[in-house]
């Protein structure tokens, strides 16, 4: 492979496309609200000893169930309150964010990396190899995913890895689908031709010719796919299934406050909040993303 | 397949429906409307599904309530509110001197349920005692394994199918138990839900008809209420029975709507939506409280819970060094914040309640300090051991995380480093027998019948080692006083015998005493008659309630 | 497309059995046996557990449990349950119509308000209207809805006491069964005031369940309108001097509607998964409620045979909205 001609519509390295993406994204307000509040979770969680007031895992026991701050039996060292054993919420919820970008993270790469190669294998391929990939996907997205990851980690055990495990085997299947769907309709365009003509081998074809090229939809999908990580990992932890308390994850401290929906319900209310708002913005990011990366949306 | 298993036949019935769909039923709506208002009912939130409703093969409280103390009776019967014993359906009983025989005289005249699934001809006899018991134990009995898998557990933990060498028939209304040895807890095992009275007549008519497994899903016994129908983990529906042979109930529907969630059962009752729930969240006793409509009836659980050592495991095979670590647990703090102060710090294996508790027993105080020279003392450094904390919540032990946690802060003050460790439910159940297990494990224990020696031995006992036994612990100075007490009729010197060992185990120490739960009832200030039961159940008979 | 039809179907019969013996070896692999279970603390005998055990069929080899099942399961026998030791393939007859019902009405209350909301946002493109419903669309979509449920209850049932708090009816009426829909069954019952009951404790679970699918249509509506409304035939139409009206209900609407119709087929997995989590927190005596227990409760046969009964009924959904598409647009067909 020798010119560049043969790829003219390669994205991402030289500066204007990037600034042509930086354009479209931010011509969509949301999106960049969205940028803006992942980052700042992303530090929060990233300094969470250096911003939060108290250790997750502090137990101040004479201080059992305070209200937030600004309420009658509030204290201004707690600001959101505590839980049941006297943590301050806060500061867990500070912690917690580490766990959800964390857990969004390791199931992104999971079912990315291996979804986009068993996708690629079926799609590059095709025949027999394909037919097998395509029934065994099916038969994943033949079950509710919640269903199937809630069975799935209690095979292998409730916590934190296991339902990571589960929720990137769940997810797996839409990338198989979206990277074979790309391949398809790239492998004969004359781009491909002309580089198999060339002599590059199949490695080569496969990612460094055709992957390229179907990297805008699976960007938009594992966008998607992040913020639906970190809501099934929620839920897994609120089924009982998730990350173990302790541990300050979101959906599990929902789940340990259920308990006292009645007589503290704000140690249910900021859980739940923190979940939407990073989903929320994760998911507005996506949506400018999509704006950004699709071309047929921005030509309307 | 319908959702409701019951005949047609109820109140509004196949013809009756035809009618209203042709909508010229009006008048006959309004009738119906009628009884259903007047009709006293009571609604019963359970905290969930009942497995079935033949009692001998389940062991949940939630299928004794459903089943066996609203439909069937027991020869012998606990009181209402109480763990004593009086006579259900056999009037009177006379013990042989060497106590291996047991004769029962039978209530005449009887009379089982009469229901829409089943009218009975006879009267209770004879019969239907040995038919209850036999299929229970023995394995050839036509009615042994009348459903897949019928495990008849309780049966089983009793000792029954060693302990009973016979069941005779006398007359029709006199039946003879001979046991293979004298055993002091007998009467107290025929008045726990295993030992409900079926009918026989029903079961030879099922048989009959190839229906047999209805017995499990449409009973009929002699008891208060008679059963009307089942929707699957939503309502149960019972009717007052009206020949019960103690009179009629007040309450003409029983019904149980089965709400899982506590909280939401809370809101229910404070909505008027039912009058009776059983296990509210710890943490919403407080306002049920201070609701003017509701009384929080509240009662000394019949349970203990504790952290069992390996006393098989160094160092915990010595009393000074588990004696040391139970100085450093701070009971109360678990107390606190596991169970929001309803809960009483444990200081004996067997609860406050029960008879031959023994009082003057001394706690090992809260004292990191004199822990920690204990531990030095004792040659132990730098310890690091493993709390099991079950990953299910009991009555006994709401959330063995939470306690886990403040314990793991407790022995870090100490210098003891422990780790959390916790399985899935079966396997931490089965894990925790094993007595090469790692780690001392928290657990607990709901009294079965009243009597001491269904935690003293059964918990403790040296048979119960790799089993029951979660501390693995055999003393043979303990063992020697329960084994004793079990073959003793004598209750006084049965109180003795149990109070020196309650001094043994202190001295011992082979678990770390947790507590003992508060049993929060909270009921309608428009029903009466109704008793926090020290023994977990929650029985409707003799209950009231007001229009 | 009778030939379509029996190719669909063709490829759901290797589908079917890789789901059964997905079902089938996942429950194998849950550790901790179901007989050790159901004696909880009270210790069984070895002697009598490996009866129990033998009882169930459960210490036969793996191969030989996996063909004796797919046996039963082809002669409509799904096995019993280790707990309530009643027939499984009953138990999810007789609580199935409840997960349907309120996933119908889930259903019905996104598509009622999501395709008209895409639809005025797609036309109104740009103002505020279209940006704030898309902004709650979107907060829909990111909403976990086990809190949001937890929320509904706290306000509506706690603090205002509007509607009840869990169950499908209040226990005052009482009627057997007929559909198993409780709206329909109270109408049929004539008691007065039992479909008001009814409807009242459906609010809130349909709202939970509602959400997400409300979201996913409506920001599929208005995209699928936006293309069409592109395209060169609606501008045709609309420089013709059609009425507004006319043109995005008439022509945009009619050819916009095709992948909507699609993505509410694709919803019907998100409504289990949902349901899973709704039926928790409202007590709703529907299926996913008693999967979530049956796991817990490690019942074997339950969660097998649920799983199994599950994905077939997905499947058989995804082949309804395949041929509905087949039908529509012949071109895929082939």
């Amino acid at each position: 492979m020798s010119t560049s001609s043969a790829t003219p519509e390669k994205t991402g390295t030289h500066p204007s496309a990037l600034s042509e993406f930086w354009h479209y994204f931010s011509r969509n307000k949301g999106a960049v609200i969205g940028l803006g509040i992942f980052v700042a979770i992303l530090f929060l969680a990233i300094f969470a000893p250096v911003f939060a007031p108290h250790a997750p895992s502090e137990q101040n026991r004479d201080a059992l169930l305070l209200a937030p701050a600004w309420m009658e039996n509030g204290k201004a060292t707690y600001v959101l309150g505590t839980d049941a054993v006297g943590r301050d919420i806060l500061s867990r919820l500070i912690y917690g964010a580490r766990f959800s970008l964390f857990i969004g993270l390791v199931v992104v790469t999971l079912s990315v990396v291996s979804g986009v190669l068993i996708g690629l294998v079926a799609g590059y391929f095709g025949g027999k190899v394909d037919i097998v990939i395509m029934r065994i996907m099916d038969i994943v997205l033949a079950f509710p995913s919640l269903l199937l990851a809630l069975v799935l980690v209690a095979v292998l055990g409730p916590g934190l890895l296991n339902a990571m495990i589960a929720i990137s085997l769940v997810n797996q299947p839409h990338f198989v689908r979206l990277a074979r769907a790309s391949v398809l309709t790239e492998r004969d365009k004359e781009y491909v031709i002309a580089s198999r003509v060339a002599g590059a081998g199949t490695l080569r074809l496969m990612f460094l010719t055709i992957l390229p090229n179907c990297l805008a939809p699976l960007i938009v999908q594992a966008t998607l796919a992040f913020s639906a990580a970190i809501l099934d990992a929620a839920a897994l932890g609120f089924l009982g299934m998730g990350a173990q308390p302790p541990t300050p994850e979101w959906g599990t401290m929902l789940a340990e406050a259920r308990e006292f929906i009645q007589r503290a319900p704000w140690v249910v209310t900021f859980p739940g909040l923190a979940i939407l708002i990073t989903v929320l913005a994760i998911n507005l990011m996506g949506d400018g993303l999509r704006d950004a990366l699709d071309p047929k949306l921005k030509r309307s | 397949m319908s959702a409701i298993e019951k005949p047609k036949n109820n109140n509004l019935g196949n013809d009756t429906m035809k009618k209203i769909s042709t909508l010229l039923a009006a008048t006959a709506l309004v009738s119906v409307m009628s009884t259903a208002a007047f009709a006293k009912t009571l609604v019963y939130c359970s905290e969930g599904s009942p497995e079935g409703f033949d009692p001998a093969l389940y062991t949940a409280g939630t299928t004794f309530d459903a089943a066996s103390r609203t439909v069937y009776n027991r020869l012998v019967e606990f009181k209402h509110g109480s763990t004593e014993l009086e006579p259900g359906l056999a009037e009177s009983w006379t013990v042989s001197p060497d106590g291996t025989e047991y004769t029962f005289k039978l209530r005449a005249g009887t009379k089982f349920q009469t229901t829409e699934f089943f009218t009975p001809t006879r009267d209770l006899n004879a019969d239907d005692v040995i038919f209850s018991f036999e299929r229970q134990l023995k394995a050839d009995n036509p009615w042994n394994k009348y459903v897949e898998g019928a495990a008849y557990e309780y049966a089983d933990g009793m000792g029954f199918p060693t302990l009973i060498k016979s069941i005779d028939k006398v007359d029709d209304l006199t039946v003879k138990f001979v046991l293979n040895r004298p055993e002091a807890p007998f009467l107290a095992d025929l008045a726990m839900d295993f030992a409900s009275i079926l009918s026989k007549e029903y079961a030879d008519k099922l048989a009959a008809d190839g229906k047999m497994s209805q017995m499990n899903q449409m009973p009929l016994g002699t008891g208060p209420y008679s059963f009307v129908a089942y929707q699957t983990d939503a309502v149960i529906r019972y009717k007052a029975n009206d020949t019960y042979w103690a009179g009629k109930q007040k309450i003409d529907d029983l019904v149980f709507a089965i709400t899982t969630d506590a909280a939401v059962r809370a809101q229910k009752l404070k909505a008027g939506e039912c009058h009776v729930m059983p296990y509210p969240n710890a943490a919403d006793v407080a306002e049920l409280k201070k609701d003017e409509n509701l009384t929080v009836l509240e009662g000394a659980g019949l349970n203990v819970s504790y952290l069992a050592y390996n006393t098989l495991q160094a160092p915990f095979d010595k009393a000074e060094v588990r004696k040391a670590l139970n100085q450093a647990i701070n009971k109360q703090a678990i107390v606190d914040a596991v169970f929001q102060g309803a809960a009483s710090v444990a200081k004996n294996p067997i609860p406050p309640t029960m008879w031959s508790y023994n009082d003057a027993v001394q706690d090992d105080a809260y004292d990191p300090e004199a822990a920690k020279k204990a531990l030095e003392a004792a040659g132990v450094k730098d310890l690091k051991m493993k709390i099991w904390a079950m990953p299910v919540s009991r009555p006994y032990m709401l959330n063995a995380r939470r306690a886990a946690e403040l314990m793991q802060a407790d022995l870090a003050k100490v210098g003891v480093t422990a780790e959390i460790v916790s399985y899935e439910w079966a396997e931490y159940l089965k894990l925790s027998k094993e007595k090469t297990r790692d780690g001392a494990v928290i657990l607990g224990w709901t009294g079965d019948n009243g009597d001491p020696d269904n935690f003293l031995d059964t918990l403790l006992g040296c048979d119960a080692v790799g089993g029951n036994n979660r501390a693995q612990w055999c003393n043979e100075e303990f063992d020697k006083l329960v084994k004793a007490a079990k073959k003793t009729a004598d209750q006084a010197e049965r109180t003795k015998l149990y109070q020196e060992a309650q001094v043994v185990f202190k001295r011992e120490a082979p678990w770390a005493t947790l507590d003992h739960s508060v049993v929060s009832i909270p009921v309608s200030k428009k029903v009466t008659g109704f008793y926090n039961d020290p023994l977990g159940y929650h029985r409707f008979d003799g209950v009231d309630i007001a229009e | 497309m009778l030939r379509f039809l029996l190719g669909r179907i063709a490829i759901l019969i290797p589908t079917f059995l890789g789901v059964s013996l997905i079902a089938f070896s996942f429950i194998r692999m849950l550790p901790g046996d179901p007989v050790m279970l159901m004696s909880g603390e009270r210790v069984m005998s070895e002697e009598k557990h490996a009866q129990i055990m033998h009882d169930l069929g459960l210490d036969r080899p793996m191969p030989v449990q996996y063909l004796n099942y797919l046996t039963d399961v082809l002669s409509g026998d799904l096995g019993t349950s280790i707990v309530t030791k009643r027939p499984v393939l009953g138990e999810f007859l007789s609580l199935f119509p409840a997960t349907l019902e309120l996933s119908l009405c889930a259903i019905i209350l996104a598509v009622v308000l999501g395709v008209p909301a895409g639809v005025l946002a797609a036309v109104k493109r740009g103002t505020w209207f279209d940006q704030s419903i898309m902004g709650v669309a979107l907060i829909g979509y990111s909403m976990p809805i086990f809190w949001w449920g937890l929320l509904l209850i706290i306000f509506f049932s706690g603090y205002l006491g509007w509607t009840p708090v869990s169950g499908r009816i209040s226990l005052m009426y009482f009627f057997p069964p007929v559909t198993g829909f409780m709206l329909i069954d109270s109408l049929l019952s004539g008691q007065a005031g039992a479909f008001k009951s009814a409807l009242t404790y459906l609010i809130l679970p349909t709202i939970v369940l509602g959400t997400i699918p409300l979201a996913v249509i409506a920001r599929q509506t208005r995209s699928a309108m936006l293309e069409v409304l592109g395209e060169d035939y609606v501008r045709t139409a609309k420089s013709k001097g059609l009425s507004p009206f006319r043109v995005v209900g008439v022509h945009a609407l009619r050819n916009a509607l095709i992948p909507v119709i699609t993505t509410i087929g694709l919803q019907v997995g998100v409504l289990l998964a949902g349901a899973i989590l709704t039926e928790t927190i409202f007590s709703w005596p529907g299926i996913g409620k008693w999967m979530v227990d049956a796991v817990f409760k490690r019942d074997y046969a339950v969660v097998q045979g649920g799983l199994l009964l599950i994905a077939g009924v997905i499947m058989l959904v995804n082949l309804a909205v395949d041929v509905t598409y087949g039908f529509i647009n012949p071109r895929i067909r082939h």
